[in-house]
């Protein structure tokens, strides 16, 4: 049993259980949380194209679609409340279980470790027991789809009373529940890998490596974790105090009800109270769902540009703008719940303010671009695309933030839009990015780069050919999670963009079926990886391509600098890895230290220390170099 | 720690390669933990304060809890969640006596002011199912509510919803504070923390007790005294 201790005193033969079902690697734990992730994301892809099916030809008859769905799809047509729990289901999978879990917990369980300098996570087991709690939040989620009176339909956010009154809609029943308990599992599951993931990058770093040189991967990763600690906490309150509306006759969320006439005896309650708690959560959550995918466009674009990284002090700045912001813009969610107006200015002002943060982010990125020495590697065309996808659903947030526009644009398709463009495909170009980015790593293969390149353009294509036309339906007032626009008069004209949506979306899912092949078709077949294949800096490329347990086979690599020194002029090679030593180096090339502040009495005149303390100043804004 | 020292030639507690400010990631998780705990209290008592002052008006705690047992008749406000109040917190500082045990290595008297520390979770616990029974019997319950509000009016019903609801939550914590000391409680007495070289369990475990205790605290004053 144990040939091999050589290298590691607890590389042990491992049972098949122990190595990837019960796992406590986090490579392993990388990889379930990727193809948990990639399932669901195939789930909630399908369930899409169902519904696309019903909005592009709302008077067509499908007799394969009451095969497929029974009682569903009576007659060939999609179940109006069935419409609705799709909706709903796809919603709530994409967000939560597509881009949160499988993006977050993807990637912040492969680089965390790896990218600071660890053997591990700080805790293998709670790791795992993450992992095994989310896959069961998921099994019971999928379970939902089956169930009788079908899945929850209330919407991914699950407003009461539509979802506090089991006798509301079909899906307020059963699914509604299940819906509760899967998530009730899915925050235990989040709130395990992000304290993991918090303590492992505060208290695990490797020697030299400063919060000041971990690549902003990481940065992205933690603040992403400290959102997540803070405000998933409240989204289970608001469940709790729904699973009581729901079950044991209070009413929290309730007043003056009536159902078919009947009115209920639940009074003194507030709707409105849990869209404040769901919101508290829903803001911060769509930022969890977009900064690791910011961190993972960062390392991609600085490392493919050959460039270091444009401003990195402002990007860390920006990444904590941004967490410390979107705790107190969720009001914006909610112009039009009569909520005072001044109130509604504070939420205004505030989330305009955010949109400074997040173009700095955007500017960075162009001026890391700005005269690179670009390597279109797939992973750097879906960086850029997100890039692009960022700005173009970013500045309609910027309208949508405006409370006398949004009071028009509201629960419009220009919502739909707004946030598919800037959350649902730009973290989903973050998450593709480090999948190509990163895959050597994960299976020790390079996947193939010309499907790699034609799932691309596909999907960039189909993005916008789905995304882009809705903003023109919501600017007319055509509504979102209508299941048909058959009977007014005035949107008929928007019947064939539509269709045009709709074939757009079957060809954009089609074509991720090129990805699904290729990722694993080069598990097996595809060509050996080298150990730096995208001649990057930071460390998780100096270990093995063997993936060994412990990630290191001997010491833990020390850091001598940061992450994003490419094509520093007169260096040997157009990159300096994080462990090179400053003393094999000629003296420019060292590691940038921060200038000592000159005694008043010996400084030059120009140099007084107010000036230089200035300089800093700037630095911190990555304006200039001190 | 020590290369970080040659790395620098100055300790920068920041620069890796060591915890910084000595904090195992252990305790940095409870923190953390009781961090996001805080949060979903405090989106419970915001979710009561909301609902209390959208209320037209809202039944007087003096009146509903003034009961104590075996003693009849009489109105005694305040005097018996006094007495749980005082329970939990003396638990507290037998938490704080077996910690600091703990920090000596004397395995006998962590020992000894864990037992206390159970017993005081569990007595609070006891105190609040009599609570509980009490008022039910007066039909008190989560969508009923008998007792009269301030101006004289049917009681809110969200006044009992909301009691049950956010006691029956910290209740839920106490007891799982219990169960867990419990367990602490046979390990220490196995004597795991004398073969781990450290008590560090019983400290991160008295920071949850402290925590429940805090979290009480605002409770008992929000429901209780306004
Ligand atoms: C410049 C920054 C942004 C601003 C000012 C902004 C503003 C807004 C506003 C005001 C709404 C509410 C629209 C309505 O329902 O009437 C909204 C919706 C939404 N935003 Fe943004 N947004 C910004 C960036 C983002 C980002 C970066 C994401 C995600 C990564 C995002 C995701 C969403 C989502 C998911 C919704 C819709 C939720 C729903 O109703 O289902 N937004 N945004
Ligand atoms: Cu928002």
């Amino acid at each position: 049993m144990s040939q091999n201790h050589e290298h590691h005193h607890d590389h042990h033969q491992e049972s098949f259980i122990s190595k990837y079902i019960f796992s406590m690697d986090h490579k392993m734990i990388a990889k379930q949380y990727l193809i948990t992730g990639m399932i669901m994301a195939v789930v909630a892809a399908l369930i899409s194209l169902l519904f696309r099916l019903q909005l592009g030809w709302p008077d067509q008859t499908f007799p394969w679609l009451e095969s497929l769905l029974g009682d569903w799809g009576k007659g060939g047509r999609l179940d109006p409340n069935f419409y609705l729990a799709l909706v709903t289901m796809h919603g709530t999978l994409m967000v939560f279980f597509v881009l949160t879990a499988g993006l977050s917990g993807t990637f912040s369980n492969l680089l965390i470790p790896f990218q600071i300098g660890a053997r591990d996570m700080a805790s293998p087991f709670m790791n795992m027991l993450s992992y095994w709690l989310f896959f069961l939040s998921s099994v019971i989620m999928l379970v939902s789809l089956f169930v009788e009176s079908g899945p929850a339909a209330a919407g991914w956010t699950i407003y009461p009373p539509l979802s506090a009154l089991p006798q509301a809609v079909p899906g307020s029943g059963l699914g509604m529940t299940l819906w509760l308990v899967s998530m009730t599992l899915f925050i235990a599951s989040s709130l395990m890998g992000s304290l993991n993931y918090i303590t492992t990058i505060l208290n695990m770093r490797t020697v030299g490596m400063k919060m000041t040189r971990l690549p902003l991967t990481i940065w992205a990763f933690l603040t992403t974790s400290i959102l997540g600690v803070l405000s998933f906490p409240v989204l289970l309150a608001a469940a709790v105090l729904l699973i009581f509306d729901r079950s044991f006759g209070t009413s929290f969320y309730l007043s003056d009800i009536f159902i078919a006439g009947e009115a209920l005896n639940r009074q003194g309650g507030s709707p409105i109270l849990f869209q404040h708690l769901f919101w508290f959560l829903g803001h911060p959550e769509v930022y969890i769902v977009l900064m690791p995918a910011l961190g993972i466009t960062s390392e991609v674009v600085a490392t493919n540009a050959r460039k270091p990284i444009f401003g990195y002090r402002a990007m860390i700045g920006s990444l904590l703008g941004i967490s410390f912001l979107s705790f107190i813009v969720w009001g914006h969610h909610m112009f039009v719940t009569g909520m005072n107006p001044f109130l509604g200015n504070v939420f205004m002002i505030l989330t305009l303010v955010i949109a400074v943060p997040s173009a700095v982010k955007t500017f960075n990125y162009l001026a890391t671009l700005w005269k690179g020495n670009l390597k279109f590697t797939p992973a750097m065309l879906f960086a850029i695309g997100l890039v692009s996808l960022f700005i173009s659903g970013g500045l309609t947030g910027i309208w949508l933030g405006n409370a006398a526009l949004d009071i028009n644009l509201h629960d419009t398709y220009f919502v739909v839009a707004h946030f598919h463009l800037v959350m649902g495909s730009a973290s989903m170009f973050g998450m593709l990015a480090g999948v190509y980015h990163w895959y050597p790593k994960m299976f020790g293969k390079m996947m193939n780069a010309k499907l790699g390149y034609l799932h691309f353009w596909l999907t960039f294509a189909a993005v916008y050919l789905v995304f882009f036309p809705m903003h023109f339906m919501g600017l007319d007032g055509v509504p979102r999670r209508y299941y048909n626009f058959t009977g007014f008069e005035y949107m008929s004209e928007w019947m064939d963009l539509n269709r045009f949506i709709s074939v757009s979306a079957i060809l954009g899912s089609a074509a991720q079926l090129i990805f699904i092949w290729n990722f694993f078709y080069s598990i097996r077949k595809g060509k050996d990886a080298p150990v730096n294949p995208w001649n990057s800096n930071t460390l998780e490329w100096t270990t093995p391509v063997e993936r060994i347990h412990g990630n290191w086979p001997g010491e833990i690599p020390h850091v001598h600098r940061w992450p994003y020194d490419y094509s520093r002029p007169g260096a040997p090679e157009d990159f300096i890895p994080q462990t090179v030593k400053d003393d094999e180096l000629p003296e420019e090339l060292r590691s940038p230290k921060v200038k000592p502040v000159p005694e008043r009495a010996d400084a030059p005149a120009e140099t007084v220390v107010d000036k230089v303390l200035f300089s800093r100043f700037l630095n911190l804004f990555g304006l200039k170099k001190a | 720690m020590a290369s970080t020292t040659a790395l620098t030639g100055k300790k920068h507690i920041w620069d890796g390669g060591a915890e910084p400010y000595g904090a195992s990631y252990g305790k940095l998780m409870m923190w953390f933990f009781l961090l996001s705990d805080a949060f979903t209290f405090s989106a419970l008592l915001l979710a009561y304060a909301a609902l209390r002052f959208s209320a037209p008006s809202w039944p007087v705690p003096d009146d509903v809890f003034a009961s104590i047992p075996f003693v009849h008749g009489n109105h005694y406000p305040l005097v018996f969640v006094g007495i749980m109040t005082f329970i939990l917190i003396a638990s507290s500082v037998t938490m704080v006596l077996a910690v600091e045990a703990g920090h000596r290595g004397a395995k006998n008297e962590v020992v000894k002011w864990m037992i206390w520390t159970i017993v005081g979770g569990i007595a609070f616990l006891g105190c609040q199912a009599w609570e509980w029974t009490h008022l039910h019997h007066d039909g008190a319950w989560w969508g009923s509510n008998p007792f009269l509000n301030a101006d004289g009016t049917p009681g809110m019903v969200n006044f009992t919803n909301l009691f049950f609801t956010i006691t029956g939550f910290h209740g839920f914590h106490v007891f799982s504070g219990v169960l867990i000391n419990v367990i602490v409680l046979f390990m220490t007495m196995n004597g795991v923390f004398d073969r781990r070289g450290t008590y560090e369990t019983i400290e991160k475990v008295g920071l949850y007790w402290h925590f429940v205790d805090l979290v009480w605290v605002f409770v008992f004053t929000f429901f209780y005294l306004i």
